[in-house]
């Protein structure tokens, strides 16, 4: 079965992208298909390099990017969202004339039509958030 | 047909679970996980809230974020299910749908 | 993607305080680019996102109300209002938005789609959706 998941909160404050982080690697696990995941609102957060957790906490930003790289994964992070919040690759660095870039590896950014697009193409969204 | 509704808040907290519960259709399967598994809970103020769709309604909590918080498993209303995250899947699988009362 | 699925937005939270209900909106707004059949629904604080007069001069935030209004051209078709949420929030239809719908081809015209359900109908429209997406 294909599984997109929808996170919306940002790591560490909330739940939301463990709970989504644990729910995608059990899928994968089972042997099902995940086409996307889209991070959406403060879920934009969880897509910068820069989080530096305390060591003998987990390092949620570092989990999703092991799993995208074990298993191909899919990240996305909502561009407009991602503005208003300081979530920066290349090009949308030279395009808003920022002078640093922090998006984590596997991490990249696009449009809202991500999220509508994995929407139609999967069998199921598991929407995360507070 | 039917779906998963999943609750993530306290029942203490916010009207999610009881939203969710008037707005199900008998037949679904609701999956209580992070703060909404204090909802699975016996002689809790809010106990007849799962009590009363029981007859209709499969409830399930989410065994680790239950055990996370501290509870013993024998204190979980009859007839309330516990799952792991492969079941947490498993239930994702075999709906049609997912509806978060996020 | 030839697909057509039945979308559902279902919207509990109400406006300024998150902003969960203006960035839900931007989804619905692009979502109309993709040709599905889009509902959306408003329970618990979601209804308040529809209250007429909004005025955010005060507050230094956008006022995204009048977005709602348009929606009808972004090929909404149907904007439910849970009517228990209403209620208990002391609430009627006559203090909502209202939102034209016209079909510019077959020129098929709505005054206003926005329609006050109750529980059941609700717990049906949710249970017929393909798609829920939760804001």
């Amino acid at each position: 079965m294909k599984f997109s998941i929808q996170v919306n909160e940002g790591p560490y404050q909330h739940q939301a992208s463990d709970s989504a982080y644990q729910f995608t690697k059990a899928a994968l696990e089972k042997g099902h298909e995940c086409f996307r995941v889209f991070f959406y609102h403060d879920g934009v957060l969880n897509g910068t390099r820069l989080t530096t957790p305390p060591q003998d906490d987990r390092n949620i930003v570092n989990n999703w990017t092991e799993l995208a790289e074990k298993y191909d994964l899919d990240l996305v992070v909502c561009v407009a969202a991602a503005q208003r919040r300081g979530i920066v690759d290349d090009g949308e660095a030279e395009r808003n004339g920022k002078d640093a870039t922090n998006i984590a590896p596997r991490f990249r950014i696009s449009g809202l039509g991500q999220l509508v697009e994995a929407a139609i193409q999967s069998d199921r969204l598991v929407v995360f958030g507070d | 047909m039917s779906d998963l509704h999943t609750v993530n808040k306290s029942p203490f907290e916010k009207n999610s679970l009881e939203s969710c519960l008037r707005l199900s259709r008998a037949g679904s399967a609701i999956l209580l996980y992070e703060d909404a598994v204090y909802a699975a809970l016996k002689g809790t103020a809010v106990e007849n809230m799962i009590a009363s769709v029981a007859g209709d309604r499969k409830v399930y909590v989410l065994g680790p974020d239950y055990k996370a918080r501290g509870l013993d498993e024998s204190r979980i209303i009859d007839g309330v299910e516990v799952v792991d995250y492969a079941g947490f899947v498993d239930l994702v699988d075999a709906n049609d749908k997912v509806q978060a009362w996020v | 993607m030839s697909e057509t699925k039945n979308f559902m937005f279902l919207n509990r939270r109400a406006p300024y305080g998150t902003i969960y209900a203006w960035e839900s909106l931007e989804v619905v707004l692009i979502s109309a680019a993709f040709e599905q059949n889009v509902s959306l629904m408003f329970a618990d604080d979601g209804v308040y996102e529809l209250t007429k007069g909004q005025d955010t001069a005060g507050i230094g935030m956008k006022n995204f109300s009048p977005t709602y209004r348009t929606l009808g051209d972004y090929e909404v078709r149907h904007m439910y209002v849970d009517k228990a949420s209403l209620e208990a929030r002391g609430l009627t239809a006559d203090d909502l938005v209202q939102v034209e719908w016209e079909d510019w081809e077959t020129e098929e015209s709505v005054d206003n789609i926005v329609e006050v359900v109750d529980s059941e109908k609700v717990a049906e429209l949710l249970a017929e959706s393909d798609v829920v997406f939760s804001f």
